[in-house]
């Protein structure tokens, strides 16, 4: 156990002496930028992932939260005179608070039921962000959403916007890990594997599943608050079922209760518009396929898909090894 | 348009779209009741109904009805390849698994269509004309005729197979226990297989019936599901008359709060009573309670 721990410990600082080192070695810009949203939309997969990976709970709302912090950030910095990071902690706070008080009905809920009833609460959002247009400016967006500042020092450029994002997602990240080694993370597998069982040993399953919504609630409209103050505009079509279908397909195909999984998962599906512009329409298609076939042969996503085929080469080796002696 | 006539329209627009939401509901309990799965690739085959027509007509010079039957063909051949290369090589999955594969399924067969067909919107013409028929003062499409008299057929033909035709009482018989099912000789995969096509059928139909009435595009299939989705679960899972009257219920809902409240918030009433069933009764408003077994 703590020989596996420390290992965790060496690959986290390994992680983040990368992440912090990459701007750096990176001098255009134009990828940075790219990396500040691949932070963005892991804070988003490693979210989804807590509820979905750890607790078994699917949600397909997810888009929802993430509008939700990155609609209340906006509305309060434009409309009033409230200062960005004040802006930022009441979103998420109001978004948790939220999250707790349907997540009580809507936890109750299991597997295909629970998907929909996600879906319906996120459609549902997303229609409001669309009609309450004197709040929200309707479908044509809402503009001029000031940068973040510490003191002198202003969140304007990709540089700084990348330490941002990124100490956020880092911190997120850590906590993630740790989460899944505690009480908590063992009750929340626990739950994943038979609800029944877990409550038969004494987890209270009902809070603790509202719980674990309620915290990726609160990450996901993070992730809203620091997209809005850092792109400065939102409109409603980043808010959609479409964007909360993305999220599910980067937890499945990084892996589902797997951290650097999200990562994986987030960087892929970022990186593949950049890459794929000339095939822009095909990427909701490829989304489908990789769903399906994830989930069909590679069950726990690219990461478990990586660590079997390590075993099994080092098993190969050392069995062709021992064939020799 | 004096009130009363205003409301007489609302009540029938809700009910042509409510008979619409019924049919979607039978194609998700039809699944849900041989297999367990809640289909969330349900409304592409309403959607897929709706194109294929539409591009049949464009491309071969054949008569309405012979295109209706092809595009139906054509859907029902979507179900068969869902089930076989999709659902039927799983073995021993969770749930949550079945969940992601129907929701893959349902953004690719979204995307296919988008590729193929573009992102335009269509129109199919109405099968008898377009001269309206008035009753109280209220208009009457001809095509909402057509949606109510084939919506009956369907759920005379749909009770009639399942209660009296050897398929349909081997189909129930699965639903009920497979595992028995199978000891008597009935062939369960067969059975699942048939499933979808029953279902893939009356999907595509009830998109062939709307597409005259509300336009069709390769996105329709999500809000026309999960509306079906809506009405089946007042119905309680089943594709007899709580499942009719679900769907009618939530079309009426829908087409009075659009009315009388606001029309921008339309699809947000159908998502609040989808909610609030789900919360209250997920057994569904006519169904005896069951206890769960574990």
């Amino acid at each position: 156990m703590m020989i596996k721990e420390k290992r965790q410990i060496f690959i986290f600082l390994l992680f983040a002496l990368v992440v912090l080192l990459v701007p750096i070695f990176l001098k255009g810009s134009y990828f940075l930028n790219v990396l500040v949203f691949i932070g963005i939309n892991t804070l988003l997969a490693v979210a989804l992932n807590l509820l979905l990976g750890y607790a078994g709970q699917i949600s397909l709302g997810q888009a929802a939260f993430f509008g939700l912090g990155a609609y209340i950030s906006g509305i309060l910095t434009t409309r009033f005179p409230v200062d960005p990071w004040l802006a930022l902690v009441v979103a998420a706070g109001c978004a948790s608070v939220l999250a707790f008080v349907i997540g009580f009905p809507i936890l109750k809920l299991k597997g295909h039921y629970l998907a929909m009833a996600t879906l319906g609460f996120g459609i549902i959002v997303y229609i409001i962000f669309n009609e309450t247009v004197d709040w929200t400016g309707g479908p044509s967006g809402l503009s001029g959403i000031p940068n973040l500042r510490l003191g002198p020092f202003v969140f304007d450029n990709d540089r700084n916007n990348y330490y941002l994002v990124w100490m956020m997602t880092l911190g997120v990240m850590l906590l993630s890990i740790n989460l899944s080694q505690s009480r908590i993370g063992r009750a929340l597998r626990a739950i994943n594997d038979s609800e029944v069982a877990a409550r038969v040993m004494g987890v209270n399953a009902r809070m603790m599943k509202v719980q674990i919504f309620t915290v990726s609630a609160f990450v996901s409209a993070i992730a809203g608050s620091l997209y809005a103050h850092t792109i400065t505009f939102i409109s409603p079509a980043s808010f959609g079922f479409n964007f909360s279908v993305e999220l599910l397909t980067m937890v499945i195909i990084g892996g589902l209760g797997s951290i650097y999984g999200s990562f994986l998962g987030a960087t892929i599906l970022t990186m593949l518009p950049e890459f794929l512009r000339v095939f822009r329409d095909f990427d909701i298609v490829i989304y489908g396929l990789m769903l399906i076939l994830i989930t069909m042969f590679m069950p726990a996503g690219l990461i478990g898909g990586i660590e079997m085929s390590i075993k099994i080469i080092a098993e190969k080796i050392k069995g062709s090894a021992e064939n020799n002696a | 348009m004096d009130n009363p006539s205003q409301l007489v329209q609302y009540i029938l627009t809700g009910l042509s779209n409510g008979a619409i939401y019924a049919l979607i509901g039978f194609g998700f309990a039809i699944i849900h009741n041989a297999t367990g799965i809640l289909n969330f690739a349900q409304g592409e085959f309403v959607m897929l109904g709706g194109m294929f027509t539409i591009f049949i007509l464009s491309f071969l010079n054949i008569p309405l009805p012979m295109a209706i039957v092809l595009a139906i063909a054509f859907s029902t051949l979507v179900g068969i390849l869902f089930e076989r290369l999709a659902i039927r090589p799983l073995k021993n999955v969770k749930p949550l698994s079945l969940v992601i594969i129907t929701i893959g399924a349902s953004i690719f067969i979204r995307g296919a269509a988008m590729l193929i067909w573009g992102k335009d919107t269509h129109a199919l013409p109405a099968f008898s004309g377009n001269e309206p028929l008035y009753v109280y003062g209220a208009t009457i499409m001809p095509q909402h005729l057509w949606i109510f008299g084939i919506t009956i057929l369907i759920i005379i033909a749909n009770k009639l197979f399942f209660s009296y035709s050897i398929l349909g009482k081997a189909m129930r018989a699965c639903a009920y226990n497979a595992y028995a099912a199978s000891l008597v000789g009935i062939d369960v995969k067969i059975m699942v297989l048939l499933s979808f096509v029953v279902s893939a059928a009356i999907g595509s139909m009830a998109g062939i019936i709307i597409a005259p009435l509300t336009m069709t595009s390769y996105d329709v299939g999500i809000m026309l599901g999960i509306k079906g989705f809506c009405a089946v679960i007042i119905g309680g899972m089943s594709s007899g008359l709580g499942t009719v009257l679900g769907g009618l219920l939530l079309g009426l809902l829908e087409s009075l709060g659009a009315g009388y409240i606001s029309a921008s918030y339309k699809d947000a009433f159908a998502f609040i009573i989808l909610l609030l069933i789900l919360f209250i009764r997920p057994e569904g408003l006519f169904k005896q309670k069951e206890t769960q077994r574990v």
